[in-house]
């Protein structure tokens, strides 16, 4: 090339390149998120993925993990072929089958059950994003034991926002990013909703208006941004919370006319210690509540417009039983100096003057900044409003709050502090996403009290109990669920116990199980609490048959995880990439406060291996299975293409199906109308998704909006235009309370009357997480939880090729302080010791940490031999996983029982309960983590690794000369959150996200 | 040993980074690996990528360190640096080559594998590390701006921006031409202060940063504390107080 060793040679770039054959869209699944994506494919090979710009979710960005989806399609883990186990379970000795081996064989296991005792198929799905399918599906097997991993997930904030709010956290709300003036974020899982976390935190901060607070022992990521941190002690919360009520209460900063209209702060409350309806509302003979009108001196229904409620006060009713208001028993429990900011500020960790401050800076921001917009809407009761006033204080809470034994109280004080603010679905505020709000508790109740042979369940699997007489347990009151979820355990178990699933099936108790199967679960390693525990269970066997104790394991998942060899048939799935899927309203839906939307996925590339998407086999053997709705009546199989055919075809009630867009004949109704044929189709045409806007006036207050609720109804969402009154006091934990007073036909065994008593109390409390009260404080006087790495998934991420380059081992990160009081220094190996056991890790010194708390990245460690990666990979030997210490089971208590290590309300898993004690490694102990447990058995590696090295689009760039020099012609400007930096900038003009308006130069003119 | 454009144009592309607004979160570099990876410097080789040490080429990497102040307090950073396209780049003058250059219709600083020995000079010469060095082809790669994706009249307009811009989710990047006083980039430049990297070492960068804004008020003397609505702030005070409170549905 260089002609000349003194000329320089001149390169000739190709700014034009060819880059993609074709583009297709479809919906990313590396994590939870639901991001649009455009997939650029050439050769027959994925060129490259980036966000959809006119995606509902992502706006054209795409996070670490989306943009790592190549790696993950290509992963050498992948599964090639169905899987029969020939060794012992663990050894990883398997037979490779044909799939219609695996299917009959699948059959022949599930049949058996499904004809003596459905029960016996216990089915629990991972990360499923397909759940209103799997659930469907278990419902017509008929079997009750059946969740996804909601219940070692979210559990928490799902019930406490759901029986409170009527909507919750993370995808069902979000903060009102573009009025909010103060942002506080409660223990936010960092790859968790991260997108629009992302998207809505740099948005705001750029508006430069509002105050970013922050509230989490760990200062990492969003932390680091934060205006302020406040570091707390894990597990104190609603202490911290509940303290800031206090001041509010005590300072009258309360919005009265939110409380009134929107709340059943004026409901009056049976005063009766010891009576049958103590606690209870009051009611009318229609079973309308009552409140209590100043004016006309009685009490009213509560849904008279005309009434003036009182807020305190004692008061006789006419048939002789006296009442209070709710507000009042609400006012005086918070009020209570244990609720102090001095009381607590120990406890907590953070300064009563800092607790105040808070507190003073909420009540500022929510009532001398109130935000008014000039979209006059109706009331529920018919009422004009010229304006739409919102408080502009917003909150956003997940893991760290979920995670603890205490979170189902702590995540309704939370929703408590937002109600008394006034700021529920207002401008400014936390807003509902469709097809939230619902009735508070949503329905349906949960099905599976009496599973018969052969028979579907009366209804689906999960659902929300309204009292004791919805619970699933016997006649003694023994659960009737393999999880015990909805026994006097963990009544609310909305959605079930996968952590306890294992454990309880090899202990029988309370029965055992016939098969188990799961989808997508790492149950052998990073998803299982007391992982060797874990993994004891899958390989025991009962003594006297010789046969394993969980007799039949199922498995399907795409890649090589730690859990497919303890599994005896494995069922290969696709990968995101090859897959259809369905991401529904009858689910998790990629809705927002302004509008309701869904999407799908398409496949956009073949597999070249024989595996089949999950869902495509459960309704292929539902087919086999001859289940009802699966099948015709004549047996033929209702959906023979799959699922697709599924997603369009399938109606859950006449009208209603997976997908909300494009239904009817032609296509043109949305929510309800018949199954149309060109409705996928129409999706991928739309870009994989589908959205409605609301109109401006059903924006905010849709739990009291007339025209967001007639909407709301008209798609099936709610079943009336009433008005959703939010919940402070909740008659339905006082309903269990009642049961546990001796009250009522189904009350709970007496070993459970003082548990169920204490925990359901109407009004939100706080209580030390349950392992911090079992354990001696002296022995373990640190707090340990993990903190998600913004760019890994789960196991997903840390399998891949480009992501662990960033994070392929991880640290325990120690308070500078702590570590002194240890005689630790960085760098140091240590042993992280809980009540259940060790492990070993490496030391890494950090200021913004709790000083009484140690933390670690979760799920990077993984185990050798899984994942395609190399024995000596550092994930296995300078990774770790806390779970190896963390029990699923509490200590023992009086009488020997052993309750899950679990959130009394709603079995939600205690993770970030965990106590620990730090003890520095000997020399010789140094150098790599334990445990160290045995490599697995894997098949050879699949993918791209030649040599040592991955190559990856060496062959799909475009060779081609540049076919003329267009350097120089015009560029684009690209300014990030163009809209907002336009508000402060001068000259940067203003734009819809960032694209400029017409009126400008057009973007890459 | 290669010369800077004796005639440098005007145009001066490059990046402004939002240190306000950067959770550290990987995806402008894995964005940018995934593009690059088949763009004009294919491909950007991992080595061992399954095994015990897992290192490959990335034109962009995030710094994730902490700063502690004298008084304990922290503060977690994270830094994303790339190439900063410096106008007087001693990666290109010190490069025996001439592989190493600098475009005179952009300011992009591009290799030309063609003409790279793999001598690793530039990487010495660059005071910011901004270099990668593809010991498998044997040849130096960096940022190339994107030089492929911006001006691709085969992309839809949106796109042709740098990948680690359109794909940065806090919206925490922006690209534009850093040589005109007027331009969008330069304006928000001009209005949060943005600063260059280690002027001292003189060579000139194009790329800026907008250091974090100053914290919204915070500290225990920031607002007072809220007054108690009663003289006795105790429940039976608060409650008398609101015995005639009446609310209306």
């Amino acid at each position: 090339m260089v002609s000349s060793p003194f000329e320089t040679p001149k390169e000739r770039v190709n700014t034009c390149p060819e880059v993609a054959d074709e583009i297709k869209q479809t919906t990313c699944y590396m994590c939870a998120c639901r991001c649009g994506i455009n997939v650029y494919l050439k050769d027959g090979k994925v060129r490259y993925l980036e966000g959809n710009p006119d995606h509902p979710v992502n706006k054209g960005v795409l996070c670490a993990k989306g943009s790592a989806g190549i790696m993950q399609h290509y992963s050498p883990a992948r599964l090639s072929k169905p899987l029969l186990r020939v060794g012992e379970r663990g050894s990883g000795e398997f037979r490779e089958i044909e799939w219609e081996e695996a299917l009959e064989l699948a059959v022949e296991w599930l049949g058996e059950v499904r004809r003596s005792d459905p029960r016996k198929l216990a089915f629990f799905t991972g990360r499923d994003q397909s759940q209103s399918l799997t659930g469907w599906w278990a419902m017509q097997f008929g079997t009750p034991n059946f969740a996804a991993h909601g219940g070692f997930c979210s559990v928490n904030m799902a019930a406490a926002g759901l029986y409170t709010i009527g909507g919750s956290f993370w995808e069902f709300g979000e903060p009102d990013w573009d009025h909010t003036r103060y942002f506080m974020l409660f223990g936010v899982a960092e790859d968790h909703d991260s997108n629009p976390i992302k998207a809505g935190l740099g948005r705001m901060k750029t508006r430069g208006q509002a105050k970013f607070v922050s509230v989490n022992p760990v200062k990492t990521g969003y932390s680091a941004i934060a205006d302020e941190w406040i570091g707390l002690r894990p597990g104190t919360d609603g202490l911290f919370v509940l303290a800031l009520v206090h001041e509010l209460l005590k300072a009258e900063k309360i919005d009265w006319d939110f409380l009134g209209r929107y709340t059943n702060a004026t409901w009056l409350v049976i005063d009766n210690p010891g009576g049958a309806d103590d606690g209870l509302f009051a009611r009318n003979a229609e079973g309308a509540a009552l409140l209590w009108d100043g004016a006309r001196q009685r009490p009213v229904p509560s849904g008279d417009i005309t009434a003036k409620a009182a807020v305190v006060g004692r008061y006789n009713l006419p048939d002789g039983r006296v009442a209070v208001p709710a507000f009042e028993l609400l006012a005086r429990r918070y009020l209570d100096a244990s609720y102090a900011p001095e009381a607590v500020a120990g406890r907590v960790g953070i300064s009563a003057a800092t607790i105040k401050r808070i507190a003073a800076e909420l009540a500022e921001a929510a009532f001398e900044k109130e935000v008014v917009l000039d979209i006059p809407w109706t009331d529920w009761s018919g009422r004009r409003h010229e304006k739409m006033i919102g408080r502009p204080v917003s909150m956003h809470a997940m893991r760290g709050i979920s995670a603890h034994s205490n979170g189902f109280h702590t995540c309704r004080a939370i929703h408590l502090l937002q109600v008394l603010l006034g700021s529920i679905d207002c401008p400014g505020g936390f807003g509902y996403k469709a097809p939230f709000p619902k009735l508070i508790p949503p329905s349906p109740l949960p099905a599976g009290k009496n599973p018969a042979p052969e028979r579907p369940l009366p209804g689906m699997p999960l659902g929300f109990p309204l009292g004791p007489e919805d619970l699933l347990v016997d006649g003694a009151g023994r659960p009737t669920r393999i999880d015990k979820a909805y026994s006097w355990e963990f009544p609310l178990a909305a959605h079930g116990l996968m952590h306890m699933v294992i454990h309880n099936a090899w202990a029988g108790d309370p029965y055992p199980v016939d098969v188990l199967m799961m989808y997508m679960a790492n149950m052998g390693w990073n998803s299982a609490m007391n992982v060797q525990g874990t993994l004891k269970y899958l390989t025991d066997k009962d003594p006297e048959t010789g046969d394993y104790k969980i007799p039949k394991i199922i498995y399907s998942d795409a890649y090589y995880s730690e859990m497919v060899p303890y599994a005896d048939l494995i069922l290969p799935d696709t990968t995101y990439l090859e897959r259809w899927d369905c991401i529904s309203l009858l689910d998790r839906p990629i809705s927002s406060a302004h509008g309701p939307g869904d999407a799908i996925r398409q496949p956009v590339v073949q597999p070249d291996r024989d595996v089949r998407p999950f869902q495509d086999v459960l309704i292929d053997l539902a087919g086999r299975l001859k289940l009802p709705t699966f099948v015709y009546l004549d047996g033929e199989p209702k959906y023979p293409g799959g699922y697709p055919d599924y997603i369009a075809n399938h109606e859950r009630m006449p009208g209603i199906g997976p997908l909300a867009g494009w239904r009817g004949p032609e296509g043109r109704q949305q929510g309800t109308g018949s199954p149309n044929p060109d409705q996928l189709q129409r999706y991928i045409e739309n870009g994989c998704f589908w959205t409605h806007r609301l109109s401006p006036d059903q924006f905010y207050f849709k739990h009291a909006n007339k025209s967001y609720l007639a909407y709301a109804k008209s798609m099936g969402w709610v079943p009336s235009e009433e008005p959703i009154t939010l919940q402070l006091y909740s008659e339905i934990l006082q309903k269990f309370r009642l049961a546990a007073r001796g009250h009522g036909p189904v009350q709970p065994p007496d070993s459970e009357r003082r548990r169920v008593e204490t925990y359901f109390d109407p009004l939100p409390f706080w209580y030390a997480p349950f392992e911090e009260a079992a354990v001696d404080d002296g022995d373990f006087a640190l707090h340990a939880v993990t903190q998600r790495p913004m760019q890994m998934y789960h196991s997903w991420g840390s399998q891949n090729a480009w992501l662990r380059q960033i994070t392929a081992r991880n640290r325990l990160y120690v308070h500078p302080e702590t570590a002194a009081r240890h005689g630790l220094k960085d760098d140091d190996w240590v042993w992280v010791i809980s009540h259940h056991g060790r492990v070993k890790g490496q030391v890494r010194l950090m200021q913004g940490v709790n000083p009484s708390t140690v933390w670690t990245w979760n799920a990077i460690g993984k185990r050798r031999g899984a994942w395609g990666l190399d024995a000596d990979a550092p994930e296995s030997n300078k990774g770790f996983l806390l779970n190896h210490i963390i029990s699923e089971l509490l200590p023992q208590r009086e009488g020997g029982h052993r309750y899950a290590n679990s959130d009394p309300v709603t079995g939600q898993a205690a993770w970030y309960d965990l106590r620990v004690r730090l003890e520095r490694c000997t020399p010789e102990e140094a150098g790599t983590t334990e445990p160290l447990l045995a490599p697995l058995k894997a098949p050879a590696p699949r993918g791209l690794n030649l040599d040592g090295k991955l190559r990856y689009g060496a062959d799909l760039k475009d060779p081609a000369p540049p076919s003329e020099d267009r350097a120089g012609s015009t560029f684009a400007e690209w300014i990030g959150n163009r809209h907002e930096v336009a508000a402060t900038v001068p000259g940067v003009a203003d734009g819809k996200g960032n694209v400029k308006r017409p009126a400008g130069d057009g973007e890459g003119a | 040993m290669t010369s800077l454009p004796r005639d440098p144009g005007p145009v001066k592309l490059g990046l402004v980074i939002d240190l306000d607004i950067c959770v550290g979160c990987h995806a402008c570099a894995v964005n940018c690996k995934e593009w690059n990876t088949s763009g004009h410097s294919a491909p950007l080789t991992d080595s061992d990528p399954y095994g015990a040490e897992p290192s490959g080429v990335w034109f962009n990497r995030v710094h994730t360190f902490e700063v502690v102040s004298e008084d304990g307090d922290s503060r977690t950073v994270h830094f994303p640096k790339s190439c900063l396209h410096c106008e007087a780049a001693p990666c290109v003058t010190v490069c025996p080559t001439g592989a190493s250059y600098k475009r005179e219709e952009d300011g992009i600083v591009l290799v030309n594998a063609e003409a790279c020995i793999g001598c690793k000079l530039c990487s010495w010469a660059c005071p910011y590390g901004a270099r990668e060095y593809d010991a498998d082809a044997g040849v130096m790669k960096k940022c190339t701006l994107c030089v492929d994706k911006i001006y691709n009249e085969n992309l839809d307009p949106r796109s042709r921006v740098p990948a680690c811009v359109s794909t940065c989710p806090a919206g925490a990047r922006h690209f534009g031409d850093l040589g005109d006083s007027d331009s969008e980039v330069s304006l928000l430049v001009a209005a949060r202060g943005g600063y260059e990297l280690m002027p001292e070492q003189g060579c000139q960068p194009v790329n800026r940063y907008l250091p974090p804004r100053p914290k919204q008020p915070a500290g225990d003397g920031g607002a007072a504390a809220l007054q108690p609505a009663a003289a006795d702030a105790a429940p039976p005070g608060l409650l008398a107080r609101w015995v005639d409170r009446m609310l209306s549905r």
